[in-house]
């Protein structure tokens, strides 16, 4: 059973646009799966999609085999913005424990789920800080925890350390890729960002513009662990030259429709 | 005006009279703040909760906003009596609601648009979106009301006295002062209004210090 499973997926806004058409994508358990593209090729409005935050115009999406709107209300996904949403009024535990208690967790659960959160994301001493006291890194961080906390087995992630310098961009990359293979989890990450699509997933879904379409996929079989070495291997530049060439060629494409530019990628 | 040493020495030798007559009118004063601002939040709550009532209430809401409310004075004492303490609750009541009913909105309803997507992520209802987002977010906005309010509150029964009231109410006697030209002793009870008036807002603004430390404004208390 695939992690989430897209069939003929489509997306027309009010207005007439159309933002994805005709998705098919299927994305096994404990894959990291980076969708990139231009803006406004529908990248985030596909993650909303499978998060049935927002609904397709046309197609199905399953996640773990049941309907997107299902699981959503199973609380099979967790999911990480691109601001880190987190709620000023509540301290960095407090935020990690906002699902725990939607979830209904008693509270010795909770905080002891509270505390092994804050040791993955390396955030243990900050528990009572509020979000506001830490850096936009650390934020990220906690809304990473926040979204891990109730163990769910799909992370969605949309952009999220596209607000973050190159530094602790790649420094979170590298924190996120040691969480992925401690969580066993799938990822599904949107990214403007070629070097991290590739150096992040295992598989690089490349997406055109208007409407958005699925332009090429890329398996990444760059070796496990990932560390900076892999950044400086031959192989990780073939990767991001493959991805660039493919982006590039999906932009061609675009050039002949002759079609006015439009819209964000954003609901 | 009268030499504030004049004023200082009137408020001294009558203070045990002005402290009664200003614990009457306070006392009308806080009963007009509690039933204005409960019902300003009740409605702003209603209007969060449920749009289309707001979009049919609010402009009638605001037009009624713009009337110069201590118009209704008078009526007030003629409806509820000159001597019930209740016409001059309501005076105040009828002030505190509006600053305390669109702030509070304001507040339910400026939610960044991804931190209402993060509860639906998690299948979060409407009661859990309102007490665990909604609510705290309003919380400095409404206090902006409720700060705003307790001096209105005061206004409203020291006006409403001025239109009848009785003679144990500070309202009264200021008015009856000024009348009889005895300024001194009704700049004496206007500093009385005035104490009680700061008193009171302080003690609201200790109150939002203490529930929404979190917030910017209080930032700078924060010594870490």
């Amino acid at each position: 059973m695939s992690a989430v499973s897209i069939k003929g997926v489509s997306k027309q806004f009010e207005a007439g646009v159309t933002a994805l058409q005709g998705i098919d994508l299927d994305v096994e358990p404990g894959e990291f799966v980076s969708l990139i593209g231009p803006s406004g090729c529908g990248k985030s409005t596909l993650l909303r999609i499978i998060g049935d935050l927002t609904k397709p115009t046309a197609g199905t999406v399953q996640v773990n085999g049941k309907p997107a709107d299902r699981a959503r209300r199973d609380h099979e996904y967790g999911i990480v913005f691109q601001d880190a949403v987190l709620y000023d009024w509540r301290t960095v535990s407090k935020n990690i424990s906002l699902p725990l208690e939607l979830l209904h967790w008693n509270r010795s659960r909770r905080n002891a789920r509270i505390k092994d959160m804050l040791e993955l994301v390396e955030l243990t001493g900050f528990e009572s800080h509020h979000p506001w006291q830490l850096s936009g890194g650390m934020q990220q961080r906690v809304s990473i925890a926040r979204a891990l906390s109730f163990s769910p087995s799909l992370l969605l992630m949309d952009e999220p350390f596209g607000a973050l310098d190159e530094m602790t961009r790649e420094r979170l990359n590298a924190e996120l890729l040691r969480i992925w293979q401690e969580t066993g989890s799938t990822v599904v990450f949107v990214t403007h960002s070629i070097s991290e699509a590739v150096f992040l997933s295992t598989r690089v879904v490349v997406m055109s513009v208007r409407p958005g379409q699925i332009a090429g996929l890329v398996d990444v079989d760059l070796e496990q662990p990932r560390t900076n070495a892999t950044r400086e291997s031959p192989r990780f530049f073939e990767l991001v030259t493959q991805v660039r060439e493919q982006l590039a060629a999906a932009g061609a494409r675009l050039g002949e429709t002759q079609e006015p530019a439009l819209v964000e990628d954003q609901v | 005006m009268p030499k504030p040493t004049a004023i200082a020495q009137a408020f001294w030798d009558q203070k045990s009279a002005l402290w009664s007559q200003g614990i009457y009118t306070f006392k009308e004063a806080l009963g007009g703040y509690a039933l204005g601002c409960s019902l300003g939040i009740f409605v702003a709550l209603l209007f969060a909760a449920w749009r289309p009532l707001s979009s049919a209430f609010m402009p009638y809401a605001v037009a009624a906003n713009a009337i110069p409310i201590i118009a209704f004075a008078p009526i007030m004492n003629n409806w509820f009596g000159l001597l019930n303490p209740f016409s001059k609750m309501a005076i105040a009541a009828v002030l505190c609601f509006f600053p305390v009913m669109i702030n509070t909105l304001r507040g339910l309803t400026s939610v960044h648009p991804s931190s209402i997507e993060l509860m639906q992520s998690y299948a979060a209802g409407r009661v859990s979106l309102f007490r665990r987002v909604r609510i705290p977010n309003a919380l400095p906005h409404m206090f902006t009301g409720l700060k705003v309010a307790t001096v209105l509150s005061m206004i409203g029964a020291i006006v409403g006295e001025y239109f009848g009231g009785p003679t144990e109410a500070l309202g009264v006697k200021i008015l009856n002062d000024s009348s009889y030209g005895n300024f001194t002793d009704a700049w004496a009870g206007i500093v009385m209004a005035s104490l009680l008036g700061i008193v009171f807002y302080a003690v609201v603004a200790l109150a939002e210090r203490l529930t929404t430390s979190w917030h910017p404004s209080a930032r700078a208390f924060h010594t870490e």
